[in-house]
């Protein structure tokens, strides 16, 4: 099973390697690895249906709890073979649909990173492991949606897709990141038998909420709905297999796998409801207005998550059921319908539905396609898509606690999309007046192939929704709710309550359509007035405003000025050295003033004293020969403190420092007064405050205690291992020589930037 | 004695710090050496001083075992000078570099890295 995953990644390379010889049958090689692994899924299901499961477990990083671990049960198998199969078709489709677009050798490595990274996703057993699968499903989409990248808008779509979804995946890391505190593991199937003490956990509110905001973003849930239409830009296959069949599902997947650990509590069934509710009628609604094929279809994806998350979120055995048979039925006719407008795009060079129309009789193959689909959207018999509708329906009235809302939220949103449906049939392929910019003509076989396969699914699984029912569903059932159900789909219900809603939306949505030449003015009128506000713009603004938010503030911090930078470092150790210093307990200092020498104290003086002529002498010579005179004072204090060869040291690099000094500062400007007085007085303050600190240091460096200092060392061996009398000298060239060579490397390295620096006009 | 000292590695400090924040470019080469002189100092001053026992080793012929300076901070206080030495000749080529290119000795003009 970890071998899928590897698989898929690997065709990724691969794909960049395929000979051009086999080019024109590059869509249909790679197109087999994803059915190769959706053949060997299939061979799964006898042993899922009992419950079996199929697990790898390796440890990655067992430090942080991040664990390979790999688990294929029900649920996953029904995403899994959602994405692989789809993605053979789309792989086919593509072949075709992008001849013709540059960079086509990219778009499949993409598309094959995409789809290993969310098979990794909907396997992954371990919430680490998810997050980080989650992330690159993130990563592939932008990258496809930005794949038109010398367009100014695509760019702005992609970067919009990735800033949301990757935000609302950091709240998710978040939540997994308590989740895994409060239960000590990151496993799901640990957390599960914990899964009363995390209810009850005071964290469990925030949780729920920082994880429903990683599944909201990226299932384009309200308020985050609106990275989805901008997410059309990308190419139709992109739009059909990322935007409406798998990727915004990860957030309804991820919240069907956490039911057992999060589900069943008051705060689950109100917030996910509500939220899924609410998109689900915006979704529809605003789909009534596009005029953009694919825009009306990303609406209606937008409501169809909606259900979705209604559907989990109302969390009965029966709204699951209905959950995970929309899922399949939406994944089937949804990617058939965006592929079927990426081929209408193609052939009439337009997606605009004023334009369109007569493609009948033009493309009958793909219309057949197309209207099965659309059959399906609207939910009726004997499409899949019509068990869905019911199921839902039935789900609503058993609605635990808001059953009247809920169902008559669905029933509105249904029948907007029943309208919807109609709509485009009659526009896109009946109407008898047709404006695009080519002359359309039957798509080749790869257009109508792949959509045409997954609208006969919808078909077939209509007709025969008891397999379905039977080794798709239970196991998955069986996943998200611990006890086993009895399911039984049926195309006939009988009259009851959920037929009587069924047939007054489909009158509802017939009405619609025949009045739409009143209500679409009517609606674009109540859009323009309450729905001005555009969710995209208003967040482009708000990316905007964070960075000048950012320039305005870099410019204070970061101003440029080296003065005050140093003096904030300045300021800021002196500030916490002289903190530890008053706080250190051996604050005695010993001052035995008799033992105070004359001599030092002269030094000390004469040190002092040329110190101040450096510091406020006017002229640079004055300067560099007192600064001279601090040196050899400091060559003094060496001597009389037993260090011979650091004042012999001091005294020549001191002596050629001056020298040098004076040799370049004729060429140097002269000092002027650049500061004023106040700022003389702030700077020397700082320095006292700095200095003060540092005679602090040296007065308690005495207090040091270093266990067995290592000169001991040095100077019992130096004669005889060293073979030399002056330890200084033996510990730099015998014990420490490596030191030297990196000190003689140092000065050598200096003096090449200096030639360099020297030369640099010459040449 | 240690105050004595003490006292001259924070004048020397003060004096490194203050110029450092000087907008003149030589003033702040000056601060450079001021400041490495002072860390020197300070160094040899916390291995603890001794006067007049250079760190020579013991010749054979002696008696008593002589209580010798500590010769590893000497050491390590030579390698920080000549490095210093080496860090100071390098600043200055690169400040007269910067004066000759520019003609501006002031600080405060060097705010960008780019040429605008």
């Amino acid at each position: 099973m970890e071998l899928s995953i590897g698989i898929l990644f690997a065709a990724a390379v691969l794909s960049l390697s395929i000979p051009s010889r086999l080019r024109p049958l590059k869509g249909w090689i790679l197109s087999l690895f994803p059915l190769g692994i959706f053949i060997f899924l299939l061979t799964t299901i006898p042993e899922l249906q009992n419950n079996g499961v199929l697990e790898t477990n390796r440890s990655w990083m067992p430090g942080i709890g991040l664990n390979l671990h790999l688990l294929l049960d029900g649920l996953s198998l029904i995403f899994a073979l959602l994405i692989t199969g789809i993605g053979s078709f789309i792989l086919i489709y593509a072949h075709q649909y992008m001849q013709g677009y540059a960079h086509t050798n990219r778009f499949y490595v993409y598309l094959l990173v995409f789809m290993g990274s969310m098979l990794g996703l909907v396997l992954s057993a371990n919430l680490l492991l998810l997050f980080i699968f989650w992330e690159l499903t993130g990563i592939s989409s932008f990258l496809l949606i930005g794949f038109k990248h010398k367009e100014e808008n695509v760019r702005q779509s992609a970067i919009q897709a990735l800033l949301v979804t990757a935000f609302g995946g950091l709240m998710m890391l978040s939540g997994f990141v308590m989740l895994g505190l409060v239960s000590g593991t990151y496993e799901i199937n640990q957390m599960i038998g914990q899964s009363s003490s995390i209810i009850n956990h005071g964290w469990y509110l925030p949780i729920l909420i920082l994880i429903l905001g990683g599944a909201f973003s990226k299932s384009a849930q309200f308020p985050f709905h609106f990275w989805l239409p901008g997410a059309m830009q990308a190419p139709s296959p992109v739009s059909a297999f990322l935007h409406s069949a798998t990727m915004v599902k990860a957030g309804i997947y991820l919240m069907a796998r956490l039911n057992p650990v999060l589900g069943n509590t008051m705060e689950w069934q109100t917030i996910i409801p509500l939220i899924g509710g609410a998109t689900m009628l915006i979704g529809a609604y605003l789909a009534l207005t596009q005029k953009d094929l694919k825009a009306i279809l990303a609406y209606t994806t937008i409501s169809a998550l909606g259900t979705l998350m209604l559907l989990i979120g109302i969390d009965t055995e029966l709204s699951m059921k209905a959950a995970l048979i929309y899922l399949i039925v939406h994944a089937l006719y949804k990617g058939t319908l965006f592929m079927v407008a990426g081929s209408i795009d193609k052939k009439t060079g337009t997606r605009n539905i004023d334009l369109l129309g007569t493609l009948a009789y033009r493309m009958p193959i793909t219309t057949v396609v197309a209207l099965l689909a659309l059959l399906s959207m609207a939910g009726l018999p004997p499409m899949l898509g019509f068990i869905g509708k019911e199921i839902i329906y039935e789900a609503n009235i058993q609605t635990p606690n808001v059953a009247g809302i809920v169902t008559t939220l669905g029933v509105i949103s249904n029948i907007f999309m029943v309208w919807v449906s109609i709509f485009i049939g009659y526009r896109v392929f009946f109407r008898k007046s047709y404006q695009g910019y080519k002359t359309p003509s039957e798509t080749s076989f790869h257009f109508w192939i792949g959509p045409g396969i997954l609208a006969l699914g919808g078909l077939i699984l209509g007709l025969f929704p008891y397999q379905l029912g039977e080794n798709i569903i239970q196991p998955a059932l069986g996943v998200i709710q611990a006890e086993q159900l009895d399911i039984k789909l049926k195309l006939w219900h009988g009259f009851n309550r959920v037929f009587l809603l069924s047939m007054f939306t489909l009158l509802g949505g017939v009405a619609l359509f025949l009045l739409r030449h009143q209500l679409i003015p009517f609606f674009r009128r109540v859009n323009k007035k309450f729905f001005d506000v555009r969710f995209s713009d208003m967040f482009t603004g708000f990316i905007d405003g964070i960075m000048a938010f950012a320039k305005g503030h870099t410019k204070v911090i970061q101003h440029g000025y080296q003065r005050f930078y140093l003096m904030v470092i300045f300021l800021v150790v002196a500030a916490m050295g002289w903190f530890q210093l008053i706080n250190t307990r051996f604050w005695e200092i010993e001052m035995p003033v008799q033992q105070v020498s004359v001599y030092t104290v002269l030094i000390a003086l004469v040190i002092t004293v040329a110190t101040l002529f450096t510091l406020l002498s006017r002229s640079r010579l004055t300067a560099i020969i007192s600064m001279g005179v601090v040196g050899y004072g400091i060559a003094l204090i060496y001597l009389i403190y037993s260090a011979v060869d650091l004042a012999i040291t001091q005294l020549l690099v001191e002596t050629l420092t001056v020298v040098i000094f004076v040799l370049v500062i004729f060429k140097l400007p002269r000092f002027a007064s650049l500061s004023s007085r106040a700022s003389k007085l702030r700077d020397a303050g700082i320095a006292l405050i700095v200095g003060g600190f540092m005679t602090g240091i040296a007065m308690k460096a005495k207090h040091l205690e270093l266990k067995e200092p290592i000169s001991d060392f040095f100077v019992k061996n130096a004669p005889g291992k060293g073979f030399g009398d002056n330890i200084v000298n033996v510990i730099l060239v015998d014990f420490r020589a490596l030191d030297t060579l990196g000190e003689v490397t140092v000065l050598m390295i200096a003096a090449l930037g200096v030639v360099a620096l020297l030369k640099i006009d010459r040449s | 004695m240690e105050i004595t000292l003490s006292i001259v590695i924070g004048v020397l400090y003060t004096a490194g710090v203050y110029l450092l924040l000087r907008r003149s470019l030589v003033k702040l080469i000056l601060g450079i050496i001021f400041l490495s002189n002072a860390t020197n100092l300070l160094i040899f001053l916390s291995a603890g001083l001794t006067k007049g026992e250079p760190a020579f080793a013991q010749k054979a012929g002696e008696e008593t075992a002589r209580q010798v300076a500590d010769p590893l901070p000497q050491a390590l206080v030579l390698t920080a000078i000549v490095i210093g030495f080496g860090i100071v000749a390098f600043t200055l080529a690169l400040k007269y570099k910067y004066h000759q290119k520019t003609g501006t000795y002031d600080l405060d003009q060097v705010k960008q890295t780019d040429q605008s």
